[in-house]
């Protein structure tokens, strides 16, 4: 059954916002690409929609609030557990264990045992979401703003000893939009950032002579997700206020697109 | 709440502070009012965290954020004369006969003029499609409305915004 222009009008937004029914979807598709007046209506509420989606529309929440949000005694728990509990198996604390032992257990254990006081994966930890938040608020997202990965990839070319691998994610939904360096416990990284909608995910890229089948880190820092991986002699920090299962989906498309190879 | 379900908690609502204070900051038009109706709606949220069945925690959150921002719009308007009722009536056969006009290039703080003129709901709606990118049906949930009235509130706030941002760029 063929839809006339009026009826067309009526479904373009559901069109444009992605909610129509495979079948009626490419209706509007063929009747779109023979009548140039409809053609034209979806192009200017196109052009609507993404003057509205803007970024600089988008209200983020004030570090003040996000740190009452993780701070307010009344609101939380304690934000400084007692170090005694970070190696007891008290399986009960499942949560907190699991943060806690994560963050004493892996990366460089031998030097993390005789530190005093936050130790040194927990200062990495809180660097990582510092870059990120840093690379946000400032204003520092990318020092090469390029969708392409072939301009991102050479950028880093002799300002690292090493080659980062800048998968190509845009037919999973993840764009990327550039790159830079970044400062990780003394060490330059790259970082890669991609988005997803308005959310932005920072990949730090660094070196690392850990094994690829250490275990993936899952961690969540002041309302961040985090996940570190070592693939291929690199140690892999992606950071995002995306939700977890989105940034799973990332994380298994990065490491996918990034292949067991050695660059 | 303890110690582990406290974790799970933020776990879940932290990630969507940002859509929270979005959300609130939109409806409430004010940086002081979101603060505290996000931080109310945390409270709530926390209250009541026993009820959420898991899945996606994003609507669920920001059902609550809307509920305590409209509580305070509410307060507000007792005390003032805010009209947005009678606004979101009229014009209501822009979504019958929809027509999209070319919009001008305009600056930013011409579109949040725009979107902070249109009535609540309206701009509650197009807040959560536009900017959280929530389907009708995620925007059905969180607003507590039927699918149809989201889809008429959306087409009303956009022929409303492209009129007003076409008229503002022609009158420069």
């Amino acid at each position: 059954m063929k839809m006339n222009c009026r009826e067309i009008r009526q479904l373009l937004e559901p069109f444009a916002d992605g909610e129509l029914d495979l079948v009626r979807h490419m209706q509007l598709e063929e009747h779109l690409a023979g009548c140039t007046t409809c053609a034209g209506q979806l192009t200017n509420l196109q052009s609507l929609r993404s003057t509205i989606a803007a970024p600089s529309l988008y209200h983020v929440a004030p570090s003040a609030l996000r740190e009452r949000m993780t701070q307010s005694p009344a609101l939380l728990a304690p934000k400084t557990e007692p170090r005694s509990a970070v190696r007891s198996p008290r399986s009960t604390a499942m949560m907190v264990a699991s943060l806690l032992v994560v963050a004493g257990a892996s990366f460089s254990t031998g030097i993390l045992a005789s530190r005093s006081g936050a130790s040194a994966d927990d200062q990495l930890i809180a660097n990582v979401v510092t870059d990120h938040v840093r690379s946000i608020q400032v204003d520092h997202l990318m020092d090469v703003a390029s969708t392409d990965r072939h301009t991102v990839k050479p950028w880093f070319q002799g300002k690292l000893d090493f080659a980062p691998q800048v998968p190509d994610l845009s037919e999973q939904d993840f764009v990327l939009s550039g790159g830079r360096l970044d400062v990780l416990a003394d060490h330059v990284v790259a970082a890669l950032v991609y988005h997803r909608r308005l959310h932005v995910i920072n990949v730090l890229v660094r070196p690392s002579s850990e094994p690829d089948s250490r275990e993936e880190r899952i961690l969540l820092r002041q309302g961040f997700h985090l996940r570190n991986w070592v693939q291929a002699g690199m140690s892999y920090w992606a950071v995002s206020d995306l939700n977890d299962e989105e940034l799973d989906e990332f994380v298994t498309q990065f490491r996918r697109a990034v292949g067991p190879e050695k660059s | 709440m303890d110690i582990n379900e406290r974790r799970r908690f933020e776990e879940t609502t932290l990630p969507h502070l940002d859509a929270a204070y979005n959300l609130a900051r939109w409806l409430t038009q004010d940086d002081h009012a979101a603060e505290d109706v996000v931080q109310d709606a945390s409270c709530r949220a926390a209250k009541y965290f026993h009820s959420f069945r898991g899945g996606n925690a994003r609507p669920w959150f920001l059902s609550i954020v809307r509920r305590v921002a409209f509580d305070w719009l509410e307060q507000r308007r007792s005390k003032q004369t805010v009209t947005f009722a009678d606004e979101l009536h009229d014009r209501s056969e822009d979504a019958l006969n929809p027509e999209y006009l070319a919009i001008r290039q305009c600056n930013a703080e011409l579109v949040r003029q725009a979107l902070d003129e249109l009535a609540a709901p309206l701009r509650e709606a197009i807040v959560l499609r536009e900017l959280e990118m929530l389907s009708y049906h995620e925007i059905a949930t969180v607003t507590d409305v039927a699918l149809g009235t989201v889809m008429s509130r959306l087409s009303r706030a956009r022929q409303q915004l492209q009129r007003r941002l076409a008229s503002t760029a022609g009158t420069e």
